[in-house]
């Protein structure tokens, strides 16, 4: 079953003089479960099809389609509400909110959504657990290390039960330990409760673990390979 | 969700404790010299209210309607029973001095000269002016007494002395003629020097049997227990009197020491204008960099799914916060300070002293205590916080999440 349905996707800047074709005409569908890595040198138009693809960014041509929401034909205020209720978010910089317990940040999602405190809580724990982090549930960002981090950020990006996660180059900023247990969380995720996972990467440890892999140039898909 | 935005606003504003600090700081000082500012404009002017009533007029006097325009000694009217039962009914009211006034010529020998002659109740009269305090030679009157009080200078232009025969002439009520003689029984030097030329006082019946006007009175003068009584005293009365007599307020007879106290007021304002101004901006620059190093964990926010509105909701509640931190902690000094002040006014030597004390003033720097005071301030920097907070709620609507993300 498809989650995402992209047709013939286009995304042009016209910020400065010239033109700049971010994204061209770009065709897939992604199916639920999948654990797809989107790479390309530096200025392939990863960031900018991600983007579009988390509702974050309007298409110049071509449609989104999410489960049954034409993502691209949403306003601005409901575009927020269903980022909330449909993806998953985790950041290079891991960017989770600096005043907020590891617990509180993961739990800011699911309070978005109005959830009762009750479950809030039993989820907030479940999910860090999850993540190896049941013991640092009350810490503070600034007493984590950016390994751990990352998985608090993955944990806040599951809260919400998302169709799907959208990763930025989740692993740019982690050292090599970091990075494999991260990798091996998302992977455990996907495998075990099917949660769909799309990267944008240029981490080769990433690729590897990856079970598809979209190449990216000029705005343009070059390769879109599936592994057994 | 309200309770975890205000928790949220209330851990951002601290995250720069420094800078949250300093903000508090100016709005603390703020508050607390604004309050002393008000505090002591409210004390000096409520003193020089009670100096203004207290040397003649009074808070508010009842006339005979036409009496303000003409000054007429036809324009009387009698205190009746029923009159004086509603003025003394008013629970507000303090005193009631009853007084008779008019245009006199006064001669002794070759020398004559025309003044006011105010016909008083003298132990009441006293009581409100302290007209006995400025009688400088011979004695102040007593109740049944014959003679007259004189203004310094008058008494030097008729050049007479405390013992002489004063001859008065004027016009009686309705045509009557008046004339009399009255022994000097005292002369008066008042502080204002305009009232040393043509003031004369002598007893309310004598003045009645001098202008033939027996049993009545140019004007009640009514003194009330606290300032903030005169216009209730004033709309009771004249609703209660209806259009047969006029009531008129100390501030509407001497409309220049109200322009005084409003120009004054003026000045004061500009003032405090200025200090909140300068604590506005300190608020407003807080404000600026609390967004800008913000700019993408707000953009985040916002992608992750916070509904821009409870986001600017948040900013608000932190512009707010820092603004109600630094006026809690301004009441907190300076209500007792305040209120120190007001039971021990500051007091003033050598020149200035003797100034205040010539005009019949205590030589004091006075301050009010009126609420207003303090709950003015709370009003303002409300106002500036409200004001400030337009700046990131704008910032929140006009967000580009991608942009942020980027920065």
């Amino acid at each position: 079953m498809n989650v995402i349905e992209v047709k013939n996707l286009s995304k042009i800047y016209n910020d400065s003089e010239v033109k700049v074709h971010a994204v061209q005409g770009i065709d897939l569908a992604i199916q639920e479960g999948e654990f797809t890595a989107i790479v390309g040198p530096s200025g392939c138009g990863k960031t900018t099809f991600l983007n579009m693809l988390g509702g974050l960014d309007q298409p110049t041509e071509g449609s989104i389609r999410v489960g049954e929401t034409m993502v691209n034909d949403l306003k601005s205020s409901e575009l927020i509400d269903f980022r909330l209720h449909n993806i998953g978010f985790v950041f290079q910089a891991y960017n989770l909110i600096p005043v907020l317990t590891a617990k509180e940040n993961v739990e800011f999602i699911m309070q978005l959504q109005g959830k009762s405190k009750e479950e809030r809580d039993k989820r907030a724990i479940s999910l860090l657990t999850e993540v190896g982090l049941g013991d640092r549930v009350d810490a503070r960002p600034s007493r984590l290390s950016g390994g751990q981090q990352q998985r608090v950020a993955v944990a806040r990006a599951l809260a919400s039960k998302p169709k799907f996660v959208l990763a930025d180059e989740p692993t740019a900023n982690l050292d090599s330990t970091s990075t494999e247990t991260l990798l091996d969380i998302m992977e455990r995720l996907n495998r075990e409760e099917n949660i769909t996972f799309i990267f944008s990467t240029h981490d080769a440890r990433v690729v590897n673990k990856a079970r598809r892999v979209i190449q990216l140039e000029d705005g343009k898909i070059i390769k879109d390979e599936r592994k057994a | 969700m309200a309770n975890s935005e205000l928790k949220l606003a209330w851990r951002n504003i601290w995250r720069n404790k420094r800078r949250t600090l300093i903000t508090v700081a100016s709005i603390y000082f703020g508050v607390i010299l604004s309050t002393l500012m008000t505090s002591m404009q409210n004390g000096t002017y409520s003193k020089m209210i009670d100096n203004v009533v207290s040397f003649y007029s009074g808070y508010v006097q009842i006339h005979h309607p036409d009496y303000w325009e003409t000054k007429s000694i036809d324009d009387l009217f009698v205190p009746t029973d029923s009159l004086m039962e509603i003025v003394s009914g008013n629970k507000d009211v303090d005193m009631i001095i009853p007084r008779m006034e008019s245009f006199a010529l006064m001669s002794y020998g070759n020398n004559t000269k025309g003044g006011m002659l105010i016909g008083v109740d003298p132990p009441k009269e006293n009581e409100l002016t302290r007209l006995g305090h400025w009688v400088s030679k011979g004695k102040y009157l007593e109740p049944d007494d014959d003679g007259i009080l004189m203004a310094v200078n008058l008494a030097k232009a008729l050049n007479v002395q405390i013992g002489d025969t004063i001859a008065l002439i004027s016009q009686g009520y309705h045509g009557y003629s008046a004339s009399g003689l009255f022994p000097l029984k005292g002369i008066l030097e008042f502080p204002f020097p305009a009232m040393n030329n043509f003031g004369t006082y002598i007893t309310l019946n004598k003045a009645r049997e001098f202008f033939s006007a027996l049993e009545m009175v140019t004007s009640l003068v009514l003194t009330v227990d606290d300032y903030d009584d005169v216009y209730p005293v004033k709309h009771h009365l004249e609703g209660s009197l209806g259009d047969n007599y006029s009531v008129m307020t100390w501030d509407e007879m001497d409309p220049v020491t109200k322009q005084m106290i409003e120009g004054d007021k003026g000045q004061g304002i500009i003032m405090k204008g200025i200090l909140y101004i300068l604590i506005g901006f300190g608020v407003f620059s807080t404000v600026i960099m609390m967004i800008a190093e913000r700019r993408k964990e707000l953009g985040v926010m916002v992608a992750v799914g916070m509904n821009k509105l409870k986001l600017a909701k948040v900013l608000f509640y932190e512009t707010m916060l820092i603004g109600m931190v630094g006026v809690i902690a301004g009441f907190a000094m300076s209500v007792p300070l305040v209120w120190g002040l007001v039971n021990s006014p500051i007091p003033l030597t050598g020149e200035v002293a003797e100034v205040y004390e010539q005009f019949g003033m205590e030589p004091a720097i006075y301050f009010g205590n009126d609420p207003m005071v303090f709950w003015g301030q709370l009003l303002i920097v409300f106002a500036i916080t409200l004001l400030v907070s337009i700046y990131p709620l704008s910032k929140i609507l006009r967000l580009q999440v991608t942009k942020a993300l980027r920065s």
